[in-house]
């Protein structure tokens, strides 16, 4: 009420450079690129309510409050081909005016990696924001023993069985990790989640199972508690050198690198191991990405990294994310961009040794391009 | 647990509870109402606010939405012939008969008074059984599941009525129909003639639509008459349908807790309890009985089953964290966005949200079946206008339907090509719901199979569960055998054949030129798929070959019935349905190239003027609300239609 006498009593060309001055930033700001779009549209190539659509979800809310604008962020969900369909659909449709974005997890980086026949996307083309990591933990039934020698002598003794999902899904690295260790442990395939596959377990019909950290603590925890579980060993987490160590979630219980590394004869430089590296790093230390094409405009790509790194110090935001998925950093702008290329480097000899242990193995036929 | 009850019986009367409940209960009818939208679409609306909210509220909106989704979707069931959901397809067998008898009113009456039985039946039952179920659930290994998917197979026998040889064609091909797209062992791909479309299987909704929708419209454009035949008054409809309900409260009780107890099972998805529930109806009623011509007790059970199983299904999803149903998924999912981690601590430290969660359930399958109850009278009229005028309105909504599915043209190719199956079955009777059946179990047969096969190896069937169950299933076979002895000495009896087969007045098989060519055709399928499938590893490939085994071999014998001249020799007219049916391939086609919704609202303009020969105000009107549809769903849910030339300058 008392504002506008005040404003009136400013001489007249006064007022104009007020309002070039006020206008200023406005200027400044198309300077500085494009401007921030007033909604972003997130593609999820997976089904609502699966694990990356809750994660994507959990995102929108914090990347919203953190990009300066506050853009509305429209949640697009297209399942289908274990998350192929729609991410082709992205990498052929999406226009890089920063709109845009991709969420993908393992179950896309993996069939990438093997050049799945129907892959037609490439993550060359694309460059992260943001990236998840988890881990996960392998636990067994109790009449396996209680301490971990004990457990896998056992383990290399009596045939069990591991419900997994498909042969090329999350749980490949797992498998391959069974087999490195020399245990009698045989995948059964066909599980619509790994909820499944725990519920196998709880049934005593597979005597091992693998959850990542967010599922273990919700339902794994109670059953090792009670006596129903053991747990036998963690993925563990990659350091900035890109090294195996023990995971902050589990600090009481032994990397599965460390009970390779503990084989006489084994070293990092065999090939299993590389393997099994290469498919950690994009399947568990990045497992879920938020991305966008990489000719999206330089200026505007740096204000959304910016914003998701403004999350790395907002305590909200890491108390929400702990409970999400786990003690574990996200990864944000070009660092993520540096891991995301060297992991979903896989050179034709190492791939063709993943094809020939599916099928030598287990008799799995997989198909690559 | 006494605690827990009463404190979310308070939390579940607050005055913010019910307000949020109410929202959910809206969105629920509404979703529920239009098909080919279910709890996928209702959770896409809801979730963007769910973050950051109470817990306790935004789970009672939730449970709104999902509670009434089983009840909204029997409106297109009983109306249009379309199942509205995987769960209410039972419930077209005998509801869209009444509906052309003029008896929408009641069907619908039925069909809302015992969904609320059902689920409050449901609730009541969870209310105890949560905190004891996990042994339960846990007793039920792959061996079970399997056995169990065994027993819905059987119900095709049960289905099929009096032509055996070509229900058991029909299911081979649903069976095979099913096996399209990966197998479950190996993940090798099979059957997809490498078309992408097909990698992933086809889609339920497309083949529901296309088995008993499509053929529904063309039979009624060619009767050119409104889908109640018989224009007896809606008067006294309402108040029959709720007596209906009441003279059969058994059979409400006894599906509701069928419904309940099937449901909790993880896996075993919530389309097999309507077939299961139907048969059961079909199997024990006793006096008078025309299941598949409309009687109302084949609207009563699948409908007391489905509203039941939505609660069961609570069951894994909140004890294990595995869902019950593809609802049950998405409401998993909505959990986790809470910040819930399903498990043992929602019967432990979470026991007052559990059982805030089953009060809403209960509370809201009253409320939303009172909504529906009000409007089923106002809603049934619609039976009444001629069907050339509503044929372009439900044209657009399957397609609207189909498209959902997995958004690609595909879905619409899908769709005419097992429309066209579907047009024939109808027109020569074969069984639809054996195909389906066939369909549906496909996945989980197949799958079970082989993980008991590797978790137990043959001792998989001596488990006393599994010997359980095949004995019920060795009743379903010898059922027939027992009908056809008591037939002997009593008026022969319909029993859920196809719709509208006259089965009562033609006990011997027939045999026609549609027979003719369905059996050449499925010999010539079962030549090309085992073909097809022949390459293959021995775990992915066994399951097709079965598959083709069973279709050759009912083919074989519905052939060979005929060659022997056990089966009178009728003509089938075909030749009118194929024109109807490449009228709508030609529709796609155009909506393909033009863009969907201008060629949705043209093509009901160009329709109801023209053909139904209406006046220019009253096609602009409906072809104008067409488009406001179509654009509002697109603008509400996010939705992506074919976007031609045309939609592309206007929209």
């Amino acid at each position: 009420m008392h504002a506008k006498p005040k404003l009136s009593r400013l001489p007249c060309r006064r007022w104009w450079i007020v309002c070039a001055l006020a206008l200023l930033p406005l200027f400044a700001e198309a300077d500085d690129g494009q401007p921030m779009p007033d909604t972003l549209t997130w593609t999820v190539p997976f089904g609502v309510g699966g694990g990356t659509d809750v994660w994507a979800r959990f995102m929108s809310h914090w990347m919203a409050r953190s990009l300066p604008s506050h853009p509305a962020i429209v949640i697009d969900n297209v399942p289908g081909g274990g998350s192929i369909t729609g991410t082709n659909l992205f990498y052929t449709r999406a226009q890089p005016n920063g709109e845009e974005m991709l969420v993908t997890s393992a179950s896309t980086q993996f069939p990438a990696m093997l050049e799945d026949p129907r892959v037609r996307f490439d993550y060359a083309k694309w460059t992260p924001i943001i990236a998840a990591p988890t881990g996960g933990v392998v636990y067994v039934q109790p009449r396996f023993g209680k301490e971990t020698g004990e457990i896998l002598d056992n383990l290399r003794e009596e045939p069990t069985k591991f419900a997994m999902q498909t042969p090329t899904g999350l749980e490949m690295p797992v498998m391959l990790a069974f087999d490195m260790l020399g245990l009698a442990v045989e995948p059964v395939f066909g599980m619509r989640s790994r909820g499944e596959g725990r519920l196998a377990f709880e049934r005593g019909e597979a005597g091992v199972d693998f959850q990542t950290t967010s599922a273990y603590f919700s339902s794994v925890t109670p059953l090792v508690e009670s006596g129903q579980a053991v747990p036998l060993f963690s993925l563990g987490v990659m350091n900035d050198e890109g090294v195996i160590v023990r995971d902050p979630a589990f600090p009481d219980l032994p990397t599965f690198s460390e009970l390779y590394l503990a084989q006489p004869g084994a070293s990092r430089d065999d090939v299993a191991y590389e393997v099994f590296h290469k498919f950690f790093a994009s399947g568990y230390a990045l497992q879920k990405l938020l991305l966008v094409p990489k000719q999206v405009d330089a200026r505007l790509l740096a204000r959304y990294r910016d914003g998701a790194k403004a999350l790395m110090t907002n305590e909200d935001f890491l108390a929400a994310a702990r409970q999400q998925v786990g003690p574990y950093e996200p990864v944000v702008g070009e660092v993520a961009a540096r891991q995301l290329a060297s992991a979903m480097e896989l050179s034709d000899a190492r791939r063709q040794w993943v094809v020939d242990w599916l099928k030598d193995r287990y008799g799995v036929r997989v198909v690559t391009r | 647990m006494i605690d827990a009850l009463v404190a979310s019986l308070g939390e579940v009367f607050s005055a913010s509870h019910l307000v949020y409940m109410g929202l959910g209960v809206m969105i629920g009818l509404l979703v529920g109402i239009i098909p080919g939208l279910g709890g996928i679409a209702g959770m896409a609306l809801l979730l963007p606010f769910l973050y950051g909210m109470e817990p306790g509220l935004a789970l009672g909106m939730l449970m709104g939405m999902i509670a009434v989704i089983p009840t909204g979707d029997t409106f297109t069931s009983v109306l249009m012939g379309i199942p509205g959901s995987s769960a209410s397809q039972a419930t077209v067998m005998d509801g869209f008969p009444l509906a052309k008898k003029g008896q929408a009113a009641r069907a619908l009456a039925s069909a809302f008074l015992s969904s609320l039985c059902g689920g409050v039946i449901g609730a009541i039952v969870l209310t105890g059984f949560i905190l004891v179920a996990r042994p339960l659930v846990l007793a039920f290994s792959s061996a079970e599941l399997f056995v169990l998917t065994l027993l819905g197979l059987a119900m095709v026998a049960v289905l099929s009525g009096d032509s055996l040889f070509k229900g058991m064609a029909a299911c081979g091909l649903g069976l095979l129909a099913g096996a399209i797209g990966t197998a479950p062992a190996t993940g090798e791909f099979r059957l997809n003639l490498g078309v992408e479309y097909l990698f992933d299987g086809i889609p339920l909704i497309v083949v529901g639509l296309a088995i008993f929708a499509l053929p529904e419209i063309v039979d009624l454009l060619i009767r050119r008459g409104s889908i109640a035949r018989e224009q007896t008054s809606l008067g006294h409809g309402w108040r029959q349908g709720i007596r209906d309900v009441v003279d059969n409260r058994g059979l409400v009780a006894k599906c509701a807790g069928m419904g309940s107890l099937i449901g909790t099972i993880p896996g075993l998805a919530g389309s097999v309890v309507d077939w299961l529930t139907y048969a059961f109806a079909s199997k024990t009623a006793k006096g008078e009985k025309h299941f598949g011509h409309g009687d109302i007790r084949g609207v009563i059970a699948p409908e007391s089953a489905n509203n039941a199983c939505a609660c069961g299904a609570m069951v894994p999803t909140l004890l294990f964290g595995v869902p019950g149903s593809g609802t049950a998924a998405i409401f998993l999912g909505g959990l986790l966005l809470l910040g819930l981690e399903p498990g043992v601590s929602m019967i432990t430290t979470h026991l007052d949200l559990t059982y805030t969660i089953i009060w809403s359930l209960a509370l809201a399958n009253i409320l939303g079946a009172a909504l529906c109850l009000m409007l089923a009278r106002p809603v049934a009229q619609l039976t009444r206008i001629p069907f050339v005028l509503l044929a372009p309105v439900i044209t657009t909504l399957i397609l609207f339907a189909a498209f959902q599915a997995t958004r690609s043209l595909g879905d619409w190719y899908t769709l005419v090509a097992v429309g066209a199956i579907g047009l024939l079955f109808k027109q020569a009777g074969w069984s639809r719901p054996a195909f389906l059946i066939g369909f549906v179990l496909a996945p989980g047969a197949e799958t079970y199979f082989y993980q008991s096969v590797q978790f137990h190896g043959m001792t998989a069937f001596l488990r006393p569960g599994v010997i359980i169950i095949l004995a019920l299933i060795a009743l379903a076979f010898a059922f027939p055998l027992i009908k056809r002895l008591l037939q002997r000495r009593r008026q022969p009896l319909a029993v859920g054949a196809d719709v509208n087969r006259q089965t009562a007045d033609s006990p011997a098989p027939t045999f026609g030129n549609i027979d003719l060519v369905l059996v050449a055709g499925m010999l010539a399928l079962a030549v090309g798929a085992w073909y097809d499938v022949s390459g293959m590893s021995m775990i992915g490939g066994i399951f097709p070959m079965l598959a083709i085994a069973i279709m050759a071999i009912g083919a074989l014998l519905t052939g060979a019935q005929a060659w022997k001249g056990q089966a009178t020799w009728v003509s089938q007219p075909i030749g009118q349905p194929l024109v109807w049916l490449g009228g709508l391939l030609a529709l796609i086609v155009v909506a393909s190239l033009l863009g969907f919704i201008s060629t949705a609202v043209l093509m009901t303009l160009g329709f109801i003027r023209f053909v139904a020969k209406a006046r220019w105000s009253a096609a602009l009107l409906i072809a104008i609300g067409i488009g406001i549809f179509l654009l509002g769903m697109q603008a509400l849910l996010n939705l992506h239609y074919p976007t031609g030339w045309l939609d592309a300058m206007l929209f």
